[in-house]
Order: structure tokens, then C-alpha cells, then sequence
């Protein structure tokens, strides 16, 4: 079997939602740019102090909507909060970026537009980290850990089988 | 469905002017000058004066923005020509670029005006000289050590911190097709090379040198699959449009007709009003301008528009025969954004404009043409043009 191929399996077996487990804290040899914290993104941005992403969620419909906004764009309910979700995902594409958009932040590094397995279309751009570019590709899972900035968690992607504990199973493309 | 109740606000306007400015890099000339070069030059191309310029309409006009990218506010070119407007527009959240042009339409279909001014001003190039890079312009010239990145746009604040700039949103597009749907670099290639070879023969365009596949292949990367050959050339330039009823138009000889617009949000959503609104369909439309921000927003266009169905556009254009100079669908004749530079969507109504009139000079296409597709814009940003040759 591939590495893909027990991707994949790996993330059938793991989809089922609503467990949480915590993501890892992720240091880094740089820093980032720290986003605002406002009343509409702090709960997001925050979030990872305790290890574990939430999302903003109509709790009228149960919808998942990011980025946060106040109004439920399915339903239009009111009563939007940021709940728990279990930080496993998919990459649903990705881009190797070698332009240095930000001075702080040497390329080359991996972006990524991650779907949440809670909710289909339910993605969140970001960086994936700890994985070599050939290893990534479209739908490979993976799962949340957090880089801090200022008072910020920024919620980062790493593959749900880090390339660590994929060595010796035989793999050629290790 | 054309229009609500049978009257079509594209009947009541034609485009009656067309004008541009110097275009190229680093041009150091003062946008507002630019600005009047285009303006003026359209305007007498209309037949008309400034004194009868009763309208403007702008995208984006002036407000806080990444340096460079608007060059003059519609009240800056109220004062400066000395206009008389009985209407006026200009804002960032139009339907795309041309989305000015959709409003100038209907302000003189609604009889708000009768000669609108349009106009699209940039100096990029210019600009992101002076702040030294193009990372610092795209931050405002902030997030240099010590310095508070601003955040212009909630949308930043989504990217930022993940060191996101513009070319990965369309890099993922493209790295998609290459997974799901066969896609290739070499398959890529073929936007970036048929329109450099039109931009060789355009004296307005900025990239002139001929392009090798291997040149392409061995191109500087900016964000895995997209190589420099796939980003447009920020340059300084303005180009503006004279609007008008068309009931008040000078000489209909040289006019431009609107056959139809869409504005809906949205490539698929553009492109199918615009179609809506007429009874025209794709195989009716001999000459294609479309936006190419990056090159895949190009091949979106072509897809959005139905020349060709999802994730085929690669296919369509292979090869380059169909959209080069002799074949059913010239595309991006003036060399596009990729090679002409960024017009910002108001270079593809221009080009549009000179083929159909017969005055595209030394890269004018061998048969005239008839009826040219416009599009701006990209994402929910978006506006589609059908425009006729004179008749
Ligand atoms: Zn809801």
C-alpha cells in the first residue's frame, strides 16, 4: 500500500465528527504577522490556547461559517457562536509559495486551503507544516496544531500521519 | 429574458469613445496626467468636447488602496477638465473593473446623463519603485521590522498571518486542475505564449520578446505551479471610454454597440446573464478579451462563458491555433495582461474596441471581426461585455 492509499484509509476511518482531541502547539524559527483581535474574530484567533479549533456555528441550523460573521448566510439565524470541531481535515489544494510576501516569513513554505471534515466546503486557508512539498498533494489529511502570534493561535495543518511516524513501513516515497 | 420588461438599458448607449496613454513600466509620469491623455483622447475620439461631458464613471477613484493601483478620483477629473457632471460614479465594489462601464450604461439609458467619461488609471509600476518591493506595496508599506501591518481589508487578516499573497489563490486553482483534471505546466504554457506572440506585434504592449516553451518551463516559480510567465506586469498606463446615449451619438459610423452585460457576481453567474440577455450565443462571438490576472482566471473566462465545459479550457486552447490570429477565437489580441500589462480589465475593452473598429494598427487581425466578448474581474468580482462592431 501506497502512503497515499493508508492516507486515505487512515481518513475513512477517522471522519466520523464531534471528537476532539487536541492539536499540537507548533513552534517556529520565525514569527508571524499577529491579526487583529475584534469581537467578530477574537473567539477564532484565540481559540487555540487550549489546543482546540472552533469555528463559528449557527446554532439555529448548524451550519459552519468561516470566515466568522454575526448572520447565518443559510438560515440568517442570530445566534452564532464559535464552537469545538475536531481539527481533521483534508487539503483541498495547495501551492508552494516562494515569494516572500511578508518580511518575517522566509519562503519557501506550503499554503493551503484546508476543508474541514465537519462540513463539506467548510475550508480554511492556511500553512501545512512539518511535511516535505512531495509528499503533499490534493486530498491528503491532516490535522490542526497552533503557531502563537502575539495573543493569536494561528491554527496551522501538519499531515494526520506526520512523516515521522511513517518511517520504516517501507515506503519509497519517504 | 432581456431585461424586465422587454427594454434593454444596452439599446439606449453606445460606446461613441475610445482613448489611452503611454503604457509601460516605470513610466514616472504623474497618474493624473495619464489620466487626462486617456480622457482627453477619448473624448475627441468621440467627436465631442469636455464641455460635453455631463457624466463619470471610474473604478476604482480615489480611496486607500495598495500603491498604484488607482491613479485619479472622479472629482480629481471633474477639476481637472473643468466638468460639468450632472452624474458621477467611482468605487472599489463594482461588478469587476467594467463594472464602471455597466454603470455608465445605465446612467444614460435612465437619462442621468448623455456623455459619460469612463476612465481606469494605474501606476503600479511606478509606485511599487518607490516602496521597493512588491510585498511591501501589497502591505502598505507596513510589516517591515518593528513597523503595525495595516489591515485594509478584512480579507487580509485571513492571509496575513499565513503569508498569502494574491498568485496562491490562483495557484491552488491551477494545482487542482493538475491533480483532477491532467493538467500540466506544459499545457499551461500555451496562454502565456500565444499572447506573447500577439503582444509582439502590439507596440502598446509591455513584453514584447518572444517566449520559448522552455523559457516557460525554466521561469522563475512564484507559487508552485505558477511561474512569472502567469502573473500579469504591473505598468503605469490609463485608458478611458466615452459612454453615451445613443440616440445623442456624434458619428454611429465608428460607434460600438453594447449587444449585452452581465453583472452578476460570480464568473458561471456573469457570463450567464450576459447570455440571458441576448439572443447571441458563444459560436456567434468571433474575438475574446478576457481577464488574466493570472493566466487560469483566463482559462475560468473561457469556461464561465461556455466556449468550451469545466476544466476544458486547456484543451480548447491547445495547441494555440483556435485562439490565435487566424482562428475561430482570437484571444487577448493586445497580448493580455500576461504581456500588455495591467489595464485592469479596461485594456480588454480597448483592444476589443480597436479590432472591431479596423483600427488596431500593426497587430490588427487578418479578418475583421464582428462581435467581441469582454470580461473583469475574477471570483465574485466580476462583469461580462458582448460588444458589436460599428455598423
Ligand atoms: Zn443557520
Amino acid at each position: 500500500m501506497t502512503t497515499r492509499q493508508a492516507e486515505h484509509v487512515e481518513a475513512a476511518e477517522h471522519t466520523a465528527a464531534g471528537e476532539v482531541e487536541p492539536g499540537q502547539s507548533w513552534v517556529e524559527g520565525f514569527s508571524r504577522v499577529a491579526p487583529p483581535l475584534t469581537e467578530r474574530t477574537a473567539p477564532f484567533w484565540t481559540s487555540g490556547a487550549d489546543g482546540v479549533l472552533r469555528i463559528a456555528h449557527c446554532r439555529d441550523c448548524g451550519r459552519y461559517l468561516h470566515p466568522p460573521r454575526p448572520v447565518c448566510p443559510a438560515c440568517r439565524g442570530r445566534d452564532v457562536g464559535f464552537d469545538p470541531v475536531s481539527g481533521r481535515g483534508t487539503v483541498w489544494s495547495w501551492t508552494l509559495n516562494r515569494y516572500q510576501w511578508v518580511p518575517s516569513m522566509p519562503p519557501p513554505y506550503l499554503v493551503a486551503d484546508v476543508e474541514l471534515v465537519e462540513q463539506p466546503g467548510l475550508r480554511l486557508l492556511t500553512n501545512v507544516v512539518d511535511c516535505p512539498p512531495e509528499r503533499i498533494h490534493v486530498g491528503l489529511p491532516v490535522r490542526v496544531c497552533f503557531s502563537q502570534a502575539g495573543d493569536a493561535y494561528i491554527p496551522l495543518f501538519r499531515p494526520a500521519s506526520p512523516a515521522s511516524e511513517l518511517r520504516g513501513a517501507g515506503d519509497a516515497r519517504e | 429574458m432581456r431585461g424586465s420588461e422587454g427594454r434593454r438599458a444596452e439599446d439606449s448607449a453606445l460606446i461613441t469613445g475610445v482613448g489611452r496613454s503611454a503604457i509601460g513600466r516605470r513610466l514616472r509620469v504623474d497618474p493624473w496626467v495619464l489620466t487626462a491623455d486617456a480622457a482627453l483622447a477619448a473624448i475627441a475620439d468621440a467627436g465631442l468636447t469636455p464641455d460635453d461631458i455631463d457624466g463619470v464613471s471610474t473604478y476604482p477613484g480615489a480611496f486607500w488602496s495598495t500603491p498604484g493601483i488607482t491613479g485619479a478620483g472622479v472629482d480629481d477629473v471633474r477639476a481637472m477638465l473643468g466638468l460639468n457632471l450632472r452624474w458621477h460614479t467611482g468605487g472599489g465594489e463594482l461588478a469587476g473593473q467594467l463594472g464602471s462601464i455597466v454603470n455608465a450604461v445605465l446612467a444614460v439609458a435612465a437619462g442621468l446623463a448623455t456623455h459619460v467619461l469612463c476612465f481606469r488609471t494605474v501606476w503600479e509600476s511606478t509606485a511599487q519603485e518607490g516602496y521597493g518591493s512588491r510585498s511591501a506595496t501589497l502591505l502598505g508599506g507596513g510589516g517591515t521590522q518593528g513597523q503595525p501591518v495595516r489591515f485594509g481589508r478584512e480579507l487580509t487578516q485571513w492571509s496575513t498571518p499565513f503569508g498569502i499573497g494574491y498568485p496562491c489563490y490562483a495557484a491552488m486553482e491551477m494545482q487542482r486542475r493538475i491533480e483532477l483534471a491532467g493538467a500540466s505546466r506544459e499545457k499551461y504554457a500555451a496562454l502565456a505564449l500565444v499572447t506573447r506572440s500577439y503582444a509582439a506585434r502590439n507596440e502598446a504592449a509591455v513584453y514584447r520578446d518572444p517566449l520559448t516553451l522552455d523559457q516557460y518551463l525554466g521561469a522563475r516559480m512564484i507559487s508552485d505551479p505558477i511561474c512569472v510567465y502567469d502573473c500579469d506586469v504591473p505598468v503605469d498606463g490609463s485608458v478611458a471610454f466615452v459612454v453615451s446615449n445613443a440616440a445623442a451619438a456624434g458619428d454611429p459610423g465608428r460607434a460600438l454597440r453594447l449587444e449585452a452585460m452581465g453583472s452578476a457576481s460570480g464568473f458561471d453567474e456573469s457570463a450567464a446573464m450576459m447570455w440571458e440577455r441576448t439572443d447571441l450565443r458563444p459560436a456567434d462571438v468571433d474575438l475574446a478579451q478576457v481577464y488574466d490576472g493570472f493566466s487560469v482566471y483566463a482559462l475560468r473566462w473561457l469556461e464561465a462563458l461556455g466556449f468550451c465545459g469545466r476544466y476544458e479550457a486547456l484543451d480548447f486552447i491547445e495547441g494555440g491555433d483556435r485562439i490565435g490570429p487566424t482562428g475561430d477565437l482570437p484571444l487577448n489580441t493586445g497580448g493580455g495582461q500576461l504581456s500588455g500589462g495591467r489595464l485592469h480589465g479596461y485594456g480588454g475593452l480597448l483592444e476589443a474596441c480597436l479590432q472591431l473598429r479596423g483600427e488596431a494598427g500593426a497587430h490588427q487581425l487578418p479578418t475583421a471581426r464582428q462581435l467581441a466578448v469582454v470580461t473583469s474581474g475574477a471570483e465574485s468580482f466580476t462583469s461580462s461585455l458582448l460588444v458589436g462592431a460599428p455598423h
